[in-house]
Protein backbone atom coordinates (compact mmCIF):
# COMPACT_ATOMS: atom_id res chain seq x y z
CA UNK A 1 0.00 0.00 0.00
CA UNK A 2 1.38 3.41 -0.82
CA UNK A 3 2.57 5.20 2.64
CA UNK A 4 1.55 8.34 0.98
CA UNK A 5 -2.32 7.73 1.16
CA UNK A 6 -3.20 7.69 4.75
CA UNK A 7 -1.22 9.93 7.58
CA UNK A 8 -0.17 8.16 10.63
CA UNK A 9 0.85 5.13 8.46
CA UNK A 10 3.05 2.85 9.97
CA UNK A 11 4.29 -1.06 8.91
CA UNK A 12 2.51 -2.62 11.97
CA UNK A 13 0.39 -1.98 14.57
CA UNK A 14 0.08 -4.10 17.92
CA UNK A 15 -2.78 -3.53 20.30
CA UNK A 16 -1.72 -4.43 24.18
CA UNK A 17 1.73 -4.20 25.29
CA UNK A 18 1.47 -7.72 27.29
CA UNK A 19 3.75 -10.89 27.02
CA UNK A 20 1.93 -11.87 23.35
CA UNK A 21 2.36 -8.31 21.95
CA UNK A 22 5.51 -7.17 22.89
CA UNK A 23 7.09 -10.60 21.43
CA UNK A 24 4.67 -9.44 18.06
CA UNK A 25 6.42 -5.74 18.09
CA UNK A 26 9.95 -6.53 19.04
CA UNK A 27 10.47 -9.32 16.40
CA UNK A 28 9.37 -7.15 13.60
CA UNK A 29 11.03 -4.13 15.02
CA UNK A 30 14.31 -6.38 14.95
CA UNK A 31 13.85 -7.21 11.26
CA UNK A 32 13.62 -2.88 10.64
CA UNK A 33 10.34 -2.59 10.18
CA UNK A 34 8.24 0.36 12.16
CA UNK A 35 6.14 -1.11 14.57
CA UNK A 36 3.45 0.87 17.07
CA UNK A 37 2.55 -0.94 19.88
CA UNK A 38 -0.09 0.43 21.87
CA UNK A 39 -0.91 -0.29 25.30
CA UNK A 40 -4.55 0.99 26.97
CA UNK A 41 -2.90 1.08 30.17
CA UNK A 42 -0.66 3.86 31.98
CA UNK A 43 2.06 1.53 31.80
CA UNK A 44 2.86 -2.24 29.97
CA UNK A 45 1.32 -4.28 32.48
CA UNK A 46 -0.81 -1.67 34.45
CA UNK A 47 -3.79 -3.55 33.32
CA UNK A 48 -2.28 -7.23 32.94
CA UNK A 49 -2.62 -9.82 36.07
CA UNK A 50 -1.81 -13.59 36.33
CA UNK A 51 -1.15 -16.15 38.70
CA UNK A 52 2.66 -15.70 38.65
CA UNK A 53 4.94 -17.90 36.76
CA UNK A 54 6.59 -17.11 33.03
CA UNK A 55 8.74 -19.92 31.26
CA UNK A 56 12.11 -19.28 31.08
CA UNK A 57 12.40 -21.57 27.56
CA UNK A 58 10.03 -18.92 25.44
CA UNK A 59 11.38 -15.62 26.98
CA UNK A 60 14.74 -16.77 25.77
CA UNK A 61 13.11 -16.87 22.32
CA UNK A 62 12.02 -13.09 22.83
CA UNK A 63 14.91 -11.93 25.49
CA UNK A 64 18.00 -14.35 25.19
CA UNK A 65 20.15 -12.49 28.51
CA UNK A 66 16.57 -11.68 30.05
CA UNK A 67 17.60 -13.48 33.57
CA UNK A 68 20.46 -10.74 33.78
CA UNK A 69 18.41 -7.78 34.04
CA UNK A 70 14.54 -8.70 34.44
CA UNK A 71 12.79 -7.74 37.28
CA UNK A 72 12.13 -11.88 38.58
CA UNK A 73 11.04 -12.58 41.96
CA UNK A 74 12.15 -16.13 42.67
CA UNK A 75 13.58 -18.87 41.00
CA UNK A 76 10.74 -21.75 40.82
CA UNK A 77 12.32 -24.98 42.45
CA UNK A 78 9.00 -26.99 43.79
CA UNK A 79 5.58 -27.47 43.00
CA UNK A 80 3.11 -28.78 45.22
CA UNK A 81 -0.18 -30.38 44.38
CA UNK A 82 -2.51 -30.01 47.38
CA UNK A 83 -5.91 -31.84 47.38
CA UNK A 84 -7.74 -29.67 50.23
CA UNK A 85 -10.75 -31.68 51.78
CA UNK A 86 -13.12 -29.90 53.80
CA UNK A 87 -10.66 -29.79 56.73
CA UNK A 88 -7.45 -32.10 55.76
CA UNK A 89 -5.30 -31.77 53.06
CA UNK A 90 -3.15 -34.72 50.84
CA UNK A 91 -0.26 -32.74 49.20
CA UNK A 92 2.23 -34.39 46.41
CA UNK A 93 5.18 -32.52 46.04
CA UNK A 94 8.02 -32.32 43.47
CA UNK A 95 11.29 -30.40 44.19
CA UNK A 96 14.36 -29.68 42.28
CA UNK A 97 16.76 -26.86 41.81
CA UNK A 98 17.60 -26.90 37.94
CA UNK A 99 20.47 -25.20 37.17
CA UNK A 100 18.61 -23.59 34.45
CA UNK A 101 15.51 -22.60 35.75
CA UNK A 102 12.58 -23.42 34.21
CA UNK A 103 10.20 -20.78 35.17
CA UNK A 104 10.40 -17.86 37.92
CA UNK A 105 7.62 -16.13 39.88
CA UNK A 106 7.68 -12.47 38.44
CA UNK A 107 5.23 -9.30 38.91
CA UNK A 108 3.41 -8.27 36.35
CA UNK A 109 3.57 -4.74 37.01
CA UNK A 110 7.18 -4.53 36.82
CA UNK A 111 8.11 -7.59 34.18
CA UNK A 112 5.89 -6.65 31.26
CA UNK A 113 6.83 -3.05 32.14
CA UNK A 114 10.51 -4.35 31.39
CA UNK A 115 9.84 -6.59 28.69
CA UNK A 116 8.19 -3.07 27.17
CA UNK A 117 10.93 -0.91 27.83
CA UNK A 118 13.65 -3.61 26.31
CA UNK A 119 10.92 -3.44 23.00
CA UNK A 120 11.63 0.09 23.01
CA UNK A 121 15.29 -0.10 23.00
CA UNK A 122 15.17 -2.24 19.91
CA UNK A 123 12.92 0.26 18.39
CA UNK A 124 9.27 -0.45 19.18
CA UNK A 125 7.23 2.50 19.70
CA UNK A 126 5.20 2.20 22.72
CA UNK A 127 1.62 4.17 22.71
CA UNK A 128 0.32 3.95 26.62
CA UNK A 129 -2.60 4.94 27.85
CA UNK A 130 -4.67 4.71 24.50
CA UNK A 131 -7.46 2.29 23.86
CA UNK A 132 -8.00 0.58 20.45
CA UNK A 133 -12.06 1.63 20.16
CA UNK A 134 -12.37 -0.61 16.59
CA UNK A 135 -10.32 -1.51 13.64
CA UNK A 136 -10.84 0.25 10.18
CA UNK A 137 -11.46 -2.42 7.53
CA UNK A 138 -10.88 -1.25 4.01
CA UNK A 139 -12.80 -3.63 1.18
CA UNK A 140 -12.72 -5.97 3.81
CA UNK A 141 -9.12 -5.91 5.13
CA UNK A 142 -7.93 -4.30 8.19
CA UNK A 143 -5.81 -1.37 7.28
CA UNK A 144 -5.74 0.01 11.01
CA UNK A 145 -7.19 1.34 14.00
CA UNK A 146 -9.58 4.01 15.60
CA UNK A 147 -8.20 5.61 19.11
CA UNK A 148 -10.12 7.87 21.46
CA UNK A 149 -8.04 10.34 19.80
CA UNK A 150 -7.18 9.56 15.89
CA UNK A 151 -6.77 6.90 13.73
CA UNK A 152 -3.87 4.69 12.84
CA UNK A 153 -2.88 2.87 9.80
CA UNK A 154 -0.55 -0.18 9.09
CA UNK A 155 0.08 -2.98 6.61
CA UNK A 156 -0.56 -5.47 9.13
CA UNK A 157 -2.72 -4.63 12.52
CA UNK A 158 -1.71 -7.73 15.17
CA UNK A 159 -4.22 -7.93 17.94
CA UNK A 160 -2.64 -8.74 21.49
CA UNK A 161 -5.78 -7.54 23.41
CA UNK A 162 -6.07 -9.88 26.07
CA UNK A 163 -8.57 -12.46 26.28
CA UNK A 164 -11.83 -10.38 26.16
CA UNK A 165 -10.34 -9.29 22.68
CA UNK A 166 -13.44 -7.09 21.19
CA UNK A 167 -11.49 -6.42 18.09
CA UNK A 168 -11.28 -10.18 16.92
CA UNK A 169 -14.95 -9.99 17.43
CA UNK A 170 -15.33 -6.94 15.69
CA UNK A 171 -14.24 -8.60 12.54
CA UNK A 172 -15.85 -11.52 13.43
CA UNK A 173 -12.93 -13.99 13.92
CA UNK A 174 -13.83 -14.36 17.13
CA UNK A 175 -17.57 -15.85 18.30
CA UNK A 176 -18.55 -14.81 22.04
CA UNK A 177 -17.62 -16.34 24.90
CA UNK A 178 -20.05 -19.15 26.27
CA UNK A 179 -19.46 -18.60 30.42
CA UNK A 180 -18.58 -22.64 30.41
CA UNK A 181 -15.06 -21.60 28.42
CA UNK A 182 -13.69 -18.59 31.01
CA UNK A 183 -12.71 -18.77 34.74
CA UNK A 184 -12.69 -15.52 36.38
CA UNK A 185 -9.17 -15.69 38.23
CA UNK A 186 -9.15 -13.64 41.43
CA UNK A 187 -6.25 -12.86 43.39
CA UNK A 188 -4.61 -11.40 46.47
CA UNK A 189 -0.49 -10.23 46.76
CA UNK A 190 0.11 -10.82 50.51
CA UNK A 191 2.82 -9.12 52.13
CA UNK A 192 5.42 -11.10 54.43
CA UNK A 193 9.04 -10.98 54.74
CA UNK A 194 11.08 -12.78 53.26
CA UNK A 195 12.63 -14.59 55.96
CA UNK A 196 9.55 -16.14 56.89
CA UNK A 197 8.52 -16.85 53.59
CA UNK A 198 11.61 -19.35 53.36
CA UNK A 199 10.85 -20.54 56.14
CA UNK A 200 6.81 -21.59 55.43
CA UNK A 201 8.04 -22.31 52.44
CA UNK A 202 11.21 -24.52 53.12
CA UNK A 203 12.91 -22.52 50.68
CA UNK A 204 16.08 -19.97 50.36
CA UNK A 205 16.02 -16.35 49.51
CA UNK A 206 15.30 -16.79 45.52
CA UNK A 207 13.60 -19.95 45.52
CA UNK A 208 10.45 -20.22 44.87
CA UNK A 209 7.85 -22.48 45.30
CA UNK A 210 4.08 -22.91 43.65
CA UNK A 211 1.26 -24.77 45.09
CA UNK A 212 -1.81 -26.20 42.94
CA UNK A 213 -4.86 -26.21 45.17
CA UNK A 214 -7.71 -28.57 44.20
CA UNK A 215 -11.00 -28.72 46.24
CA UNK A 216 -11.31 -26.90 49.41
CA UNK A 217 -13.88 -24.73 48.98
CA UNK A 218 -14.28 -25.86 45.31
CA UNK A 219 -14.86 -29.88 45.70
CA UNK A 220 -17.29 -30.62 43.26
CA UNK A 221 -16.93 -27.10 41.12
CA UNK A 222 -14.87 -26.52 37.84
CA UNK A 223 -12.60 -24.37 40.06
CA UNK A 224 -8.90 -24.72 41.16
CA UNK A 225 -6.63 -22.36 43.34
CA UNK A 226 -2.97 -21.14 43.59
CA UNK A 227 -0.16 -19.86 45.47
CA UNK A 228 3.33 -18.53 43.98
CA UNK A 229 6.03 -17.33 46.33
CA UNK A 230 7.39 -14.00 45.40
CA UNK A 231 10.38 -11.82 46.78
CA UNK A 232 8.65 -10.50 49.82
CA UNK A 233 4.96 -11.06 49.18
CA UNK A 234 2.87 -14.39 48.10
CA UNK A 235 -0.09 -14.53 45.55
CA UNK A 236 -2.78 -16.60 46.39
CA UNK A 237 -5.95 -17.01 44.19
CA UNK A 238 -8.23 -19.13 42.12
CA UNK A 239 -10.13 -19.48 39.05
CA UNK A 240 -13.49 -20.97 38.31
CA UNK A 241 -15.48 -21.02 35.16
CA UNK A 242 -18.40 -18.21 35.09
CA UNK A 243 -21.05 -20.47 34.49
CA UNK A 244 -19.95 -22.76 37.73
CA UNK A 245 -20.37 -19.06 39.24
CA UNK A 246 -23.61 -18.65 37.99
CA UNK A 247 -25.27 -21.87 38.64
CA UNK A 248 -24.04 -22.15 42.59
CA UNK A 249 -24.39 -18.48 43.13
CA UNK A 250 -21.48 -18.05 44.88
CA UNK A 251 -18.86 -15.12 44.33
CA UNK A 252 -15.57 -15.37 43.67
CA UNK A 253 -14.29 -13.60 46.09
CA UNK A 254 -15.86 -15.99 48.81
CA UNK A 255 -14.50 -19.35 47.57
CA UNK A 256 -11.02 -16.96 48.01
CA UNK A 257 -11.82 -16.58 51.37
CA UNK A 258 -12.60 -19.92 52.03
CA UNK A 259 -9.54 -21.11 50.46
CA UNK A 260 -7.35 -18.68 52.48
CA UNK A 261 -8.83 -19.87 56.35
CA UNK A 262 -8.47 -23.90 55.51
CA UNK A 263 -6.32 -25.13 57.77
CA UNK A 264 -3.51 -26.16 55.32
CA UNK A 265 -3.10 -22.89 53.47
CA UNK A 266 -4.07 -20.15 56.71
CA UNK A 267 -0.23 -21.27 58.34
CA UNK A 268 1.41 -20.26 55.50
CA UNK A 269 -0.63 -16.56 54.99
CA UNK A 270 -0.90 -15.94 58.39
CA UNK A 271 -0.03 -12.16 59.40
CA UNK A 272 0.04 -10.96 55.82
CA UNK A 273 -1.07 -7.92 54.70
CA UNK A 274 -2.95 -8.28 51.85
CA UNK A 275 -1.16 -5.35 49.66
CA UNK A 276 -3.14 -5.76 46.26
CA UNK A 277 -6.61 -7.24 44.98
CA UNK A 278 -6.62 -8.57 41.31
CA UNK A 279 -8.65 -9.86 38.71
CA UNK A 280 -8.94 -11.27 35.38
CA UNK A 281 -10.04 -13.57 33.06
CA UNK A 282 -8.98 -16.89 31.38
CA UNK A 283 -9.63 -18.55 28.43
CA UNK A 284 -10.49 -22.22 28.93
CA UNK A 285 -12.17 -23.39 26.21
CA UNK A 286 -8.83 -25.05 24.56
CA UNK A 287 -8.34 -26.04 21.01
CA UNK A 288 -12.07 -26.23 19.95
CA UNK A 289 -12.58 -22.49 20.99
CA UNK A 290 -9.46 -21.12 19.12
CA UNK A 291 -10.79 -19.14 16.54
CA UNK A 292 -9.26 -18.14 12.81
CA UNK A 293 -5.74 -16.76 13.94
CA UNK A 294 -5.71 -14.50 10.81
CA UNK A 295 -7.46 -12.47 8.22
CA UNK A 296 -6.40 -9.92 5.74
CA UNK A 297 -4.16 -7.52 7.31
CA UNK A 298 -4.76 -9.06 10.72
CA UNK A 299 -3.52 -11.74 12.96
CA UNK A 300 -4.68 -12.39 16.23
CA UNK A 301 -2.08 -13.67 19.14
CA UNK A 302 -1.85 -14.53 22.98
CA UNK A 303 -4.96 -14.28 25.11
CA UNK A 304 -7.03 -13.15 22.35
CA UNK A 305 -6.42 -16.59 20.52
CA UNK A 306 -7.15 -18.21 23.29
CA UNK A 307 -4.31 -19.48 23.53
CA UNK A 308 -3.85 -21.35 27.04
CA UNK A 309 -3.01 -24.18 28.40
CA UNK A 310 -4.96 -24.95 31.36
CA UNK A 311 -3.99 -28.43 32.25
CA UNK A 312 -0.16 -27.39 32.57
CA UNK A 313 -0.50 -23.71 33.36
CA UNK A 314 0.56 -22.65 30.60
CA UNK A 315 -0.09 -18.76 28.98
CA UNK A 316 2.27 -16.63 28.98
CA UNK A 317 4.92 -18.84 26.97
CA UNK A 318 2.46 -19.64 24.80
CA UNK A 319 1.67 -15.89 24.18
CA UNK A 320 5.24 -14.98 23.19
CA UNK A 321 5.64 -17.52 21.14
CA UNK A 322 2.56 -17.02 19.47
CA UNK A 323 3.56 -12.91 18.94
CA UNK A 324 6.86 -14.81 17.80
CA UNK A 325 5.41 -16.59 15.28
CA UNK A 326 2.41 -13.83 14.08
CA UNK A 327 5.86 -11.49 14.18
CA UNK A 328 7.94 -13.47 12.12
CA UNK A 329 4.77 -13.76 9.74
CA UNK A 330 4.66 -10.30 9.48
CA UNK A 331 8.15 -9.75 8.44
CA UNK A 332 8.12 -12.10 5.17
CA UNK A 333 4.39 -10.41 4.67
CA UNK A 334 6.21 -7.03 4.46
CA UNK A 335 9.11 -8.11 2.44
CA UNK A 336 6.84 -9.56 -0.65
CA UNK A 337 4.54 -6.07 -0.03
CA UNK A 338 1.61 -8.80 0.15
CA UNK A 339 -0.44 -8.71 3.18
CA UNK A 340 -3.66 -9.83 2.34
CA UNK A 341 -5.42 -13.15 4.12
CA UNK A 342 -3.45 -15.74 1.69
CA UNK A 343 -0.18 -14.28 2.85
CA UNK A 344 -1.10 -14.27 6.63
CA UNK A 345 -2.67 -18.03 6.53
CA UNK A 346 1.26 -18.88 7.12
CA UNK A 347 0.74 -17.55 11.01
CA UNK A 348 -1.98 -20.56 11.85
CA UNK A 349 0.75 -23.05 10.02
CA UNK A 350 3.33 -21.95 12.12
CA UNK A 351 1.32 -21.80 15.14
CA UNK A 352 0.10 -25.40 14.03
CA UNK A 353 3.53 -26.81 13.47
CA UNK A 354 4.32 -25.44 16.88
CA UNK A 355 3.87 -27.20 20.30
CA UNK A 356 1.16 -24.69 21.04
CA UNK A 357 -1.96 -26.12 18.66
CA UNK A 358 0.14 -29.71 19.27
CA UNK A 359 -0.24 -29.25 23.12
CA UNK A 360 -3.90 -28.15 22.55
CA UNK A 361 -5.19 -30.43 20.27
CA UNK A 362 -3.62 -33.34 22.39
CA UNK A 363 -5.69 -31.84 25.40
CA UNK A 364 -8.61 -31.14 23.35
CA UNK A 365 -11.33 -33.86 25.21
CA UNK A 366 -10.26 -32.81 28.48
CA UNK A 367 -12.46 -29.89 29.50
CA UNK A 368 -15.49 -32.03 28.31
CA UNK A 369 -14.48 -34.66 30.55
CA UNK A 370 -14.27 -32.51 33.06
CA UNK A 371 -17.33 -30.50 32.78
CA UNK A 372 -19.24 -33.76 32.49
CA UNK A 373 -17.42 -35.70 35.59
CA UNK A 374 -16.71 -32.77 38.16
CA UNK A 375 -18.89 -33.66 40.62
CA UNK A 376 -16.84 -37.36 40.52
CA UNK A 377 -13.76 -36.26 39.71
CA UNK A 378 -13.56 -32.94 41.68
CA UNK A 379 -15.26 -33.83 44.52
CA UNK A 380 -15.36 -37.39 45.41
CA UNK A 381 -12.53 -38.54 44.44
CA UNK A 382 -10.51 -35.87 45.76
CA UNK A 383 -12.21 -36.86 49.29
CA UNK A 384 -11.40 -40.03 48.75
CA UNK A 385 -7.92 -40.03 48.45
CA UNK A 386 -7.88 -37.54 52.13
CA UNK A 387 -10.26 -40.63 53.56
CA UNK A 388 -7.39 -43.20 52.26
CA UNK A 389 -4.82 -41.44 54.26
CA UNK A 390 -7.14 -40.72 57.14
CA UNK A 391 -7.89 -44.39 57.18
CA UNK A 392 -4.13 -44.80 56.61
CA UNK A 393 -2.35 -43.27 59.26
CA UNK A 394 -5.44 -43.98 62.00
CA UNK A 395 -4.43 -45.31 65.21
CA UNK A 396 -7.46 -46.59 66.55
CA UNK A 397 -7.38 -50.51 67.67
CA UNK A 398 -9.72 -51.88 64.95
CA UNK A 399 -7.51 -54.18 62.93
CA UNK A 400 -6.67 -52.65 59.67
CA UNK A 401 -8.29 -55.37 57.30
CA UNK A 402 -11.71 -53.79 58.96
CA UNK A 403 -10.46 -50.53 57.78
CA UNK A 404 -9.45 -51.36 54.13
CA UNK A 405 -12.94 -53.19 54.05
CA UNK A 406 -15.08 -50.39 55.51
CA UNK A 407 -12.77 -47.86 53.49
CA UNK A 408 -13.64 -49.78 50.40
CA UNK A 409 -17.81 -50.53 51.45
CA UNK A 410 -17.68 -46.54 51.70
CA UNK A 411 -16.24 -45.99 48.26
CA UNK A 412 -18.78 -48.24 46.79
CA UNK A 413 -21.30 -47.00 48.27
CA UNK A 414 -20.38 -43.18 46.79
CA UNK A 415 -19.51 -44.49 43.52
CA UNK A 416 -21.01 -47.53 41.71
CA UNK A 417 -18.96 -50.20 40.18
CA UNK A 418 -21.17 -49.08 36.59
CA UNK A 419 -19.80 -45.58 38.28
CA UNK A 420 -15.93 -46.65 38.40
CA UNK A 421 -16.27 -48.07 34.98
CA UNK A 422 -17.54 -45.32 33.32
CA UNK A 423 -15.35 -43.00 35.44
CA UNK A 424 -12.41 -45.53 34.11
CA UNK A 425 -13.36 -45.15 30.65
CA UNK A 426 -13.65 -41.30 30.30
CA UNK A 427 -9.80 -41.30 31.47
CA UNK A 428 -8.83 -44.24 28.94
CA UNK A 429 -10.53 -42.16 26.42
CA UNK A 430 -9.02 -39.08 28.00
CA UNK A 431 -5.45 -40.86 27.86
CA UNK A 432 -5.76 -42.19 25.08
CA UNK A 433 -6.63 -39.00 22.87
CA UNK A 434 -3.49 -37.23 24.50
CA UNK A 435 -1.33 -39.69 23.74
CA UNK A 436 -1.88 -41.39 20.67
CA UNK A 437 -5.27 -39.64 17.93
CA UNK B 1 -15.09 -10.97 52.75
CA UNK B 2 -13.08 -7.58 53.10
CA UNK B 3 -13.88 -6.73 49.86
CA UNK B 4 -14.19 -3.38 50.32
CA UNK B 5 -10.88 -3.74 52.11
CA UNK B 6 -9.57 -5.01 49.08
CA UNK B 7 -10.87 -2.79 47.04
CA UNK B 8 -9.15 -0.47 48.69
CA UNK B 9 -5.26 -1.77 47.73
CA UNK B 10 -6.40 -0.35 44.08
CA UNK B 11 -4.91 2.74 42.78
CA UNK B 12 -8.07 3.86 40.92
CA UNK B 13 -8.81 6.92 38.50
CA UNK B 14 -12.65 6.97 38.22
CA UNK B 15 -14.45 8.34 34.76
CA UNK B 16 -16.98 10.78 35.43
CA UNK B 17 -19.34 8.64 33.04
CA UNK B 18 -19.56 4.58 33.35
CA UNK B 19 -17.72 2.33 30.75
CA UNK B 20 -20.54 -0.08 31.95
CA UNK B 21 -24.21 0.28 30.33
CA UNK B 22 -26.39 -2.38 31.46
CA UNK B 23 -29.70 -1.99 29.69
CA UNK B 24 -32.15 -1.73 32.59
CA UNK B 25 -35.40 -2.47 30.86
CA UNK B 26 -33.82 -6.18 30.40
CA UNK B 27 -31.81 -5.87 33.84
CA UNK B 28 -35.94 -5.53 35.16
CA UNK B 29 -36.72 -9.04 33.13
CA UNK B 30 -34.08 -10.72 33.81
CA UNK B 31 -33.85 -14.07 35.71
CA UNK B 32 -30.71 -14.57 37.63
CA UNK B 33 -28.60 -11.13 37.48
CA UNK B 34 -25.57 -13.17 36.82
CA UNK B 35 -23.58 -10.07 36.81
CA UNK B 36 -23.85 -9.34 40.62
CA UNK B 37 -22.68 -13.14 40.98
CA UNK B 38 -19.49 -13.08 38.75
CA UNK B 39 -18.48 -9.56 39.35
CA UNK B 40 -14.71 -9.91 41.28
CA UNK B 41 -15.59 -6.21 42.49
CA UNK B 42 -18.82 -6.55 43.93
CA UNK B 43 -20.55 -3.79 41.08
CA UNK B 44 -23.29 -4.60 40.20
CA UNK B 45 -26.94 -4.49 42.54
CA UNK B 46 -30.01 -5.10 41.94
CA UNK B 47 -32.22 -2.59 43.87
CA UNK B 48 -35.85 -4.02 44.27
CA UNK B 49 -37.71 -1.20 45.26
CA UNK B 50 -36.15 1.41 42.57
CA UNK B 51 -36.50 -1.88 39.91
CA UNK B 52 -32.90 -0.85 39.03
CA UNK B 53 -29.43 -2.12 38.71
CA UNK B 54 -26.58 -0.26 40.77
CA UNK B 55 -23.82 -0.09 39.12
CA UNK B 56 -20.70 0.98 40.79
CA UNK B 57 -18.05 1.25 37.63
CA UNK B 58 -16.17 2.76 39.92
CA UNK B 59 -14.64 -0.31 41.68
CA UNK B 60 -14.41 -2.47 37.81
CA UNK B 61 -11.42 -4.43 38.03
CA UNK B 62 -11.57 -4.58 34.19
CA UNK B 63 -11.96 -8.24 33.81
CA UNK B 64 -15.04 -8.70 31.17
CA UNK B 65 -16.85 -11.26 33.25
CA UNK B 66 -20.32 -9.17 33.23
CA UNK B 67 -20.57 -8.61 29.45
CA UNK B 68 -19.72 -12.62 29.21
CA UNK B 69 -22.67 -13.58 31.55
CA UNK B 70 -25.22 -11.10 31.00
CA UNK B 71 -28.46 -13.45 30.25
CA UNK B 72 -29.97 -10.90 28.04
CA UNK B 73 -26.62 -9.94 25.90
CA UNK B 74 -27.09 -6.45 26.64
CA UNK B 75 -24.62 -4.78 28.48
CA UNK B 76 -22.77 -2.74 26.81
CA UNK B 77 -19.31 -3.18 27.54
CA UNK B 78 -16.13 -1.25 26.82
CA UNK B 79 -12.75 -0.58 28.45
CA UNK B 80 -12.41 2.81 30.50
CA UNK B 81 -10.58 5.76 28.44
CA UNK B 82 -6.92 5.28 28.71
CA UNK B 83 -5.97 7.26 31.58
CA UNK B 84 -8.91 5.91 33.66
CA UNK B 85 -10.09 2.91 35.03
CA UNK B 86 -7.84 0.56 37.96
CA UNK B 87 -4.08 0.46 38.06
CA UNK B 88 -2.55 -2.92 38.87
CA UNK B 89 1.11 -2.37 40.56
CA UNK B 90 1.74 -5.79 41.16
CA UNK B 91 -0.65 -7.88 38.60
Amino acid sequence: MNKNIHQNKTDVIVVGAGPAGISAAVTIARAGYEVILIERGTFAGSKNVFGGAIYTQAIKEIFPDFETSAPLERKLIEHKFAILGEDDSTIVSYRKNHEQAVSYSVIRGKFDRWMAEEAKKEGVILVEETVVRELLIENEKVIGVKTELEDYYADIVILADGVNSLLAKQIGLREDIEPKDVAVSVKEVIKLDKEIINDRFLINDNEGCVYQLFGGSMLGKLGLGFIYTNKDSISIGLGITLDELTEKKIKPYELLNQIKSHPTIAPLIKDGEVIEYSAHLIPEGGYKKIPTLSGAGVMIVGDAAMLVNNMHWEGTNLAMISGKLAGETAIVALSKKDTDEDSLARYQEAIEKSFIMKDLYAYRNLMDIIHDKKEVFLDIYLKKINAFFEMFTSVNGIPKRELYRKFIFNFLKERSLKGLLSDGWAILRLIWSILVK
Amino acid sequence: MNLEKNLATLKYTPDNVSHLKPNNEDCKTCKHRPCENVCPAGVYEWLEDEQKLLVKYENCLECGACRIVCEKKSLEWAYPKGTKGVMFKKG
